[in-house]
């Protein structure tokens, strides 16, 4: 997907997450993405984070290390 | 063929009551019935059959005709036993020499003034006049026109002078589906009050007194299609005469048989008596006995059945090779092996996950089941997705996450105890009419209703019912007036503390409390953000939390949003916080959109879920379906509607199977949609009719009618009804055989036979329907999941004893602003829905007579705003975004706040969604439909794109003749 939309869907997601109590904050991040984005939605974030995470929420950069790699199968 | 046996449906002549035992006699025999039930019932229940013929089951009594007329010992006269109710000791007798007198001179006062053209007449066979007059043995009629006088009746239009009858009226056929008779009536008012409290639109009356009494429709001038009717036919139904007959049974004669079976149309889920004449369906009646309609219908259940035979129908596979060839008629060999070998080599190409499904919420439970299991089992991922993406996905997970499970709480029976409702976001009386009319009855008993909804909806006020408050917020600010209604019951003090202690998480509690205390959360605070006056949202939160059995509401409106997550959390805690779960009356129900909406989430639609909402990532759940079905399951979620398309345009996600769903005009950003179709190699679109999404495919399969399998569809309630199969698929297989003969073209090696068989696989897989099958569904008619060893006879309510996931959860809901702002560019906000007489992207419904009421779509505009633009009713505008454009007629209305305009997305031709944009709520990807910056403008005509678009269409829908 464009990297616009993806990097505003990363965004909405860090912005609720950072209104809710708790220190745990990037792991909620993360474990919503791992759980509903497919791997190449994925991949892509990971690829996006790795070259600056332009655009990106600092809350998505910081859960980026969490979130599942993509589990390849032949 | 095996039918189901219909259970008793005599009419019992009165409604029937809840009371202590009352204990009576008629003729001898001792009955006993609920204190309140009228004679008649009460005779009824034992067998015996007082003539009646103003009085039914689903009406009060009335007491005009009089030929329920019976002895009463140590009572005076001959009552009438519909008025009467039954009295401890009373001796009762309906047959004596001095009733049966009365009602054979009533009889014939009927009949003077009734044609005797029984022989000819539509409702032959059918007429209960008819009936009566047999069962009182009437045999001549004396009272005859005076020779020289004026005539005396209302059904001759000449007398025999030829002079012109003033007391005869013509008939009206202005209605498409029925038609009004006024020589046959005989003014027994059932059509009146089944309007005014089976449906509740108080569009009929009798109009005139005494020998001028008639019964009108509107006001004066009106005729049935210019009143306020909505051709329900609840009228129609009542009609014991001729007077108000469906034209099918004019034109075809009375059915001989009837199959019970549930409504396609949506999430209500009515059950109807199909009635048939061999296998043509000669009318649809809703069945008393089915627990969501209780015996009441809309125009689009009761009439709007005629597309499955429309011309359009496509009943032969086709396929091109690619979408600027035209059409090819195949045999289904041919169609199925070309699918199967082009989606094998995409796989082969481009991998394993670059092709999935989309399921249909119109389809049944079974069909969609298997769908999901094609994509799991067959093509080996996870990449199905279904309408609920772009519809309730967010209930899914709002609910799941504060809950612990998406369901609705209640069944729609709760309604009739409910005390305050709030409808937010959701416009039954248009979208779930059958509900719409349960709840205008409980709201004419006096429960309290609040309406939070941009637009003045029919709720807000029609006959006889207004909303104590309507919150007419901006769109887009769901959340903060949500948020709001929270922050006045917590800081007044007006929550449920005991209900919270006992089930709710104290501890997030008081973080939540903290949180909505907050003076940023105050509707003073928010209400120049919403748009709703701080002391109206005040009085509602008052009203809401002390008004007793508080039931809420929602539909689309609340969903479709940025923020539509968070807002059913905030519904959420709203129950939580007034002590409104698991009891009747009350509950968080959401109203779903399409017929199986419900079903088709149940059955595991969702690229995370497997069947019974079980994410992928569980090895336990899917081991449970790695060894049913004897192949690995991925455990990576597949990709949702969006992030196919996303993929498809960047190439990576190449064939699409598409049964029963028209992405290209249902799903938003039109552009974007159309783009990402033309970018796969193979699009197989399986569907009644070359929808719009077809103008992009390479392989059509012919589908079937709801009228045309056996299946189940699970309606907003969680129930699980039977679908049956009236008639043989007209193109040649139901749909759940055709996507078995495409799973074995692959190599599948599925060998169902009969759609039970799928059930019973669902129930071996899946804990809430552990206890569901056929014979169940046979025994009890219908069943509401979670249906197991645990609830033998299903769950009415959730939560009643505790929630699902254990303490309910209250989650903090800030409000955020969606990205989707007015400017100088757009400064109006577009919000979209639905109307009564058409259905979804119309394919259905623009193929029936129902297009008389809606036969494009129209632009709601305030009266300021177009003023403003120069705009006059019935323009030509072009309505504009950042997305794209289209042209449509205005409406000028104040049903919208000025700043607000709103369409429907019913026809392809104006396809409101070209406007709509690709933002989505943050948690599910569910579009945001119901909020888009736009413009408004005069237009000469179709906009560029809309003609680009036609000719595409129009190019797209080839179809070569048949090879010899």
């Amino acid at each position: 997907m464009s990297p616009d939309k993806m990097i505003r869907m990363a965004n909405q997601i860090a912005t609720f997450f950072k209104t809710q109590p708790g220190e745990d904050a990037p792991a909620k991040v993360a474990a919503h993405i791992s759980d509903f984005w497919e791997p190449r939605m994925r991949a892509q974030l990971h690829d996006h984070v790795a070259t600056g995470g332009a655009g990106l929420d600092a809350l998505v950069i910081a859960a980026d290390a969490r979130i599942a790699r993509p589990r390849e199968r032949a | 063929m095996k039918d189901f046996i219909i259970p008793d449906d005599r009419d019992m002549g009165t409604p029937a009551k809840t009371g202590k035992p009352v204990t009576l006699t008629i003729d001898g025999f001792e009955v006993t019935v609920p204190e309140g039930t009228s004679v008649l019932r009460a005779a009824a229940e034992i067998g015996i059959q007082i003539p009646k013929l103003c009085a039914s089951d689903n009406l009060e009594a009335f007491g005009s005709c009089r030929l329920c007329a019976v002895e009463i010992e140590g009572r005076r006269g001959t009552p009438a036993s519909c008025t009467t109710p039954v009295l401890p000791g009373m001796v009762v007798d309906t047959n004596s020499a001095k009733v049966r007198k009365i009602r054979k001179g009533v009889m014939e006062l009927y009949i003077s003034d009734h044609p005797l053209d029984c022989l000819t007449c539509s409702a032959n066979g059918d007429c209960e006049l008819q009936d009566m007059a047999g069962a009182v043995g009437l045999r001549d009629v004396r009272y005859k026109a005076p020779e020289h006088g004026g005539m005396a009746n209302h059904f001759a239009a000449r007398n025999t002078s030829g002079e012109a009858n003033p007391e005869w009226l013509p008939k009206d056929d202005s209605n498409p589906y029925f038609s009004y008779d006024p020589s046959k009536c005989i003014v027994c008012n059932r059509c009146v009050r089944a309007c005014e409290e089976v449906q509740g639109t108080f569009a009929l009356t009798i109009a005139g007194r005494g020998f001028d009494s008639r019964v009108s429709a509107g006001g004066a001038g009106d005729d049935f299609l210019s009143s306020d009717c909505v051709s329900c036919g609840a009228c129609v139904q009542a009609c014991p005469t001729a007077t108000l007959q469906e034209k099918s049974i004019i034109e075809m004669g009375t059915p001989d048989r009837s199959v019970v079976t549930t409504c396609a149309y949506c999430g209500v889920g009515c059950s109807f008596k199909a009635e048939l004449q061999g296998d043509d369906l000669v009318r649809m009646v809703p069945y008393k006995h089915g627990k969501a309609n209780r015996g009441h219908s809309c125009v689009k259940g009761r009439f709007a059945y005629g597309y499955a035979n429309h011309r359009d129908r496509i009943l032969n596979p086709m396929i091109r090779d690619t979408i600027d060839q035209p059409w090819r008629e195949v045999s289904w060999d041919e169609a199925l092996s070309f699918a199967a070998n082009r989606l094998r080599g995409l796989q082969q190409t481009y991998g394993k996950k670059s092709i999935g499904v989309i399921t249909s919420s119109r389809c049944t439970n079974e069909e969609t089941y298997l769908v999901q299991k094609l994509t799991r089992a067959v093509f080996g991922n996870n990449n199905t997705d279904t309408c609920a993406r772009v519809c309730h996905s967010p209930t899914g997970y709002g609910l799941g996450q504060t809950f612990g499970t998406s369901a609705g709480t209640q069944d729609f029976d709760s309604v009739e105890q409910t005390d305050v409702v709030i409808v937010i976001g959701a416009n039954p009386t248009d979208g779930h009419p059958v509900f719409a009319s349960r709840l205008k009855k409980r709201l004419r008993a006096g429960a309290k209703l609040i309406v939070i909804d941009p637009r003045r909806i029919d709720l807000v006020k029609s006959a006889h019912i207004q909303a104590a408050h309507h919150l007419a917020l901006t769109p887009g600010t769901n959340v903060a007036v949500v948020t709001a209604l929270a922050h006045v019951i917590v800081t007044e003090g007006l929550m449920d503390e005991a209900f919270i202690r006992e089930r709710c998480d104290w501890d997030e509690f008081q973080v939540y409390a903290e949180f909505v205390s907050d003076a940023r959360h105050s509707p003073e605070a928010t209400q120049l953000l919403t748009g709703v006056p701080a002391g109206e949202l005040r009085a509602a939160a008052r009203t809401f939390a002390r008004g007793g059995n508080g039931a809420i509401y929602y539909g689309l409106g609340v969903t479709e949003h940025s923020q539509g997550s968070t807002t059913v959390m905030g519904i959420a805690n709203l129950a939580m916080l007034t002590g409104n779960i698991g009891r009747p009356g009350v509950g968080v129900n959401p109203l779903r959109g399409q017929n199986n909406v419900q079903g088709s989430c149940d059955m595991g639609s969702f690229p995370h879920e497997l069947p019974g909402y079980r994410h992928v990532k569980l090895s336990e759940a899917r081991e449970i379906f790695e060894t049913t079905w004897g192949v690995e399951i991925d455990p990576e979620p597949g990709l949702r509607i969006p992030n196919m398309l996303d993929a498809a345009v960047e190439g990576s996600f190449k064939g699409l199977y598409c049964q029963g769903e028209d992405i290209l005009q249902s799903d938003p950003d039109t552009k974007h949609v159309a783009a990402g179709l033309a970018a796969m190699d193979c699009v197989i679109v399986h569907d009644l009719f070359l929808n719009e999404t077809a103008n992009y495919a390479h392989v059509f399969l012919p589908g079937s009618t709801f009228l045309e399998k056996d299946g189940t569809f699970t309606n907003a309630e969680r129930r699980i009804n039977r679908v049956r199969r009236v008639m043989a698929p007209k193109n040649g297989y139901a749909d759940w055989e055709v996507t078995q003969l495409l799973a074995n073209a692959m190599g599948a090696g599925w060998a169902y036979t009969h759609p039970s068989q799928i059930m019973d696989e669902i129930a071996a897989t899946t804990p809430s329907f552990a206890g569901v099958d056929y014979a169940l569904l046979e025994e009890k008619g219908s069943v509401q999941w979670p249906c197991n060893q645990a609830h033998p006879d299903g769950t009415p309510l959730m939560h009643v004893d505790g929630f699902v996931r254990g303490k309910g959860r209250f989650i903090v809901t800030e409000y955020v602003a969606t990205d989707e702002k007015t400017g100088p560019r757009f400064p109006l906000l577009l919000t979209t829905g639905r109307i009564l007489s058409q259905y979804n992207v119309g394919a259905q419904t623009r193929r029936t007579d129902n297009v008389v009421w809606h036969e494009a779509d129209v632009l709601e505009i305030h009266p300021h705003d177009a003023e403003n633009r120069g705009l006059n009713d019935g323009d030509w505008v072009r309505l504009a975004s950042r997305s794209g454009e289209t042209t449509l007629r205005a409406k000028l209305t104040d049903r919208v706040s000025p700043g607000v305009v709103y369409t429907t997305f019913h026809h392809p031709d104006t396809q409101a969604n070209v406007i709509t944009t690709d933002y989505s709520d943050w948690a599910t990807n569910c579009p945001e439909y119901k909020v888009t910056a736009v413009q408004v403008s005069l237009s000469n005509g179709p906009t560029d794109w809309q003609e680009d678009y036609a000719a595409q269409a129009t190019r797209a829908r080839r179809i070569l003749p048949a090879a010899e």
